[in-house]
């Protein structure tokens, strides 16, 4: 009698736990993006005794635009440059685990760090112009490279200037400085050079937080513009931006990732209590 | 409350008002003591010939050796501590941006070297000479003067380096550039004036320094010809001028000083032009 109840508890448990796992394999499938552009897998950061980034297990949706929020000093930043390595530059950090840009592993490859940097154009919260004209920072990356021929040089130059919307307002200026520019166009060059070196990702890191609503709007404007052939991921602390550009959000706090998922699910129905906390403390 | 506050900002302007006005009038006072003193014997003949034999009794000739002897001197070290100093600034900044240690030990031995007088180096250049069988000459006194200078051109334009943003490195990383590219090509331009302050002040330094050339460049009445022939210096050509008996000498030996002063205001100016120049040149493509 005794063994048939255990029975059927355990089998009730079992038929739970059934439930929960088919559950919780849907809803992962969900999140899984088919063809993920960016696969990070166990990523930890430590800075010396300080855990900045835990166990961040991400897939990134290619030709998609992820947003990452989070509270202040939650390692959003540390997250992207863990991905073109720009952690490499900061000696106090110990970055383990896996991260796979198309399949390709980069957090190990020893090999050419300046070439896996290429293929991340990179935005920062402030617009850093290279200390020379427009013209050279627009070609800055194809000397790099190597490449001379200066018609096909020209052409990139006008062709990444006109997918910014800038062409029009610098080209009779080329050859001047950059830091005549506003912060805003000077913010658009900085994504035109970086699409010179043909990236697939674009890392944005707060691109618009020092930028006037115009200029911010012509960013978001050229992100849904280009993520028919970038991969964009934008941190921001705005959350009606958020909810403007993002078809995938990721909340992290702390250094791990909370929740994963459309705009839609996370603003409406955000499971996590970190998650209602930030939507509250940010509305 | 608020007067107390009103005091004091009118109190902390008055003094730094005062400080500022006075370091100026210092600088005014000090030149035209020079020129005062120095101009009843400047003439043409004081830079345009050298000494003949009775000139430090009063004769004829000027101080053209010791003109010609500390441009060289000072021209040749700064371009030795512009060779060794802009890479090793460079290389501070750029290879060893992640080595906050080391750098920090660097920056310290280089204060340090900075901080030593010059009559060190001067001992230490005699020394070095002696060993390396040298004796004193124009080779000699640039080497010396180099010593002296090399830190200096490191640690100013270090300065300078050690002020731009991380963004800027991490936009040309970000780009595909290796460190020794982001260093050459970003650095360098973005750091150019400190590059020029560095320069200047080595220059500067070197030429009216006259503990370091004192036993290393020696002192001669003619023209060095060669490097391995000593070379006068304009501080020396003051310092034993000065020590004379004979009131016309001791004369000019303040419008040698007045001439050291000319050249390092004209090179001061001029390559404050030149950069300026360049600067706005180095836009172009
Ligand atoms: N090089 C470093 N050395 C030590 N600690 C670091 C380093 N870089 C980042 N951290 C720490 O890691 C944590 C995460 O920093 P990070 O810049 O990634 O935060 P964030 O989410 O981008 O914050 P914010 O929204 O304010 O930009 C912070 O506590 C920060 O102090
Ligand atoms: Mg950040």
């Amino acid at each position: 009698m005794i063994i048939t109840l255990n029975d059927t508890i355990m089998k009730e448990e079992k038929i739970q736990l059934d439930f929960a796992e088919k559950l919780d394999f849907e809803t992962k499938n969900k999140q899984i993006p088919e063809n993920p552009a960016v696969t990070i897998s166990n990523l930890n950061v430590w800075a010396s005794k300080h855990h900045i980034l835990k166990n961040v297990e991400l897939k990134i949706p290619k030709n998609k635009i992820t947003v990452l929020l989070g509270p202040s000093g939650c390692g959003k930043t540390t997250l992207l440059k863990s991905l073109n390595r720009l952690t490499d530059l900061d000696k106090e950090l110990y970055v383990s685990g896996n991260i796979f840009i198309n399949d390709e592993e980069i957090l190990h490859a020893k090999k050419d760090i300046p070439e896996i940097r290429r293929k991340m154009g990179l935005l920062s919260q402030k617009p850093y112009p290279l200390p020379v004209s427009i013209y050279k920072n627009m070609t800055y990356g194809f000397k790099l490279k190597g490449i001379r021929d200066k018609k096909l040089i020209n052409y990139n130059v006008e062709l990444r200037l006109k997918e910014v919307g800038l062409w029009e307002e610098v080209k009779d200026r080329l050859h001047s400085s950059p830091d005549k520019l506003s912060i805003g166009q000077q913010q658009r060059l900085c994504l035109a050079r970086g699409l010179t070196v043909k990236p697939h990702i674009i890392l944005a890191d707060e691109p618009t937080s020092a930028l006037d609503p115009t200029s911010s709007k012509i960013i978001e404007d050229l992100f849904k513009k280009m993520k028919n052939q970038y991969t964009i991921i934008v941190v921001t602390h705005v959350l009606r931006q958020a909810h403007r550009l993002a078809d995938n959000v990721v909340f992290m706090s702390d250094g791990e990732i909370f929740e994963q998922g459309s705009p839609n699910k996370l603003f409406k129905n955000p499971e996590t209590q970190e998650l209602k906390k930030y939507l509250v403390d940010g509305n | 409350m608020r007067k107390i506050r009103k005091i004091e900002e009118k109190f902390f302007k008055i003094i730094s008002q005062l400080a500022t006005y006075s370091l100026v009038a210092i600088l005014g006072y000090i030149i035209f003591v020079i020129f005062k003193n120095g101009f009843s014997s400047l003439s043409w003949e004081m830079v345009s010939e050298i000494p003949s034999g009775g000139y430090y009794y009063g004769g004829d000739g000027g101080v053209l050796n010791a003109i010609i002897g500390s441009l060289y001197i000072a021209l040749g070290a700064t371009l030795i501590a512009i060779i060794i100093g802009v890479p090793a600034a460079l290389f501070i900044n750029s290879h060893l941006m992640q080595r906050k240690r080391s750098q920090n030990t660097i920056r310290y031995i280089l204060d340090a070297l900075w901080g030593i007088p010059s009559i060190v180096y001067g001992a230490f250049g005699f020394t070095l000479m002696i060993y390396l069988g040298l004796s004193a000459s124009l080779l000699a006194g640039i080497l010396t003067v180099s010593f002296l200078i090399t830190p200096i051109v490191i640690r100013s334009f270090d300065d300078v380096l050690s002020t731009i943003p991380r963004g800027l490195y991490e936009a040309s990383f970000s780009l595909g550039s290796t460190r020794t590219e982001t260093a050459v090509k970003v650095l360098l331009k973005q750091g150019f004036s400190g590059f020029i302050t560095a320069v200047l002040l080595a220059f500067g330094r070197g030429i009216g320094d006259a503990a370091s050339v004192l036993f290393t460049a020696g002192y001669t009445d003619n023209l060095p010809g060669n490097l391995d022939e000593p070379a006068a210096t304009l501080p020396l050509a003051i310092f034993f001028q000065l020590g004379s008996p004979i009131p016309e000498v001791r004369q000019r030996a303040y419008a040698a000083a007045a001439i050291l002063t000319l050249i390092i205001l004209i090179i001061s100016l001029s390559s404050r032009f030149v950069s300026r120049k360049y600067q706005k040149k180095a836009l172009k493509f």
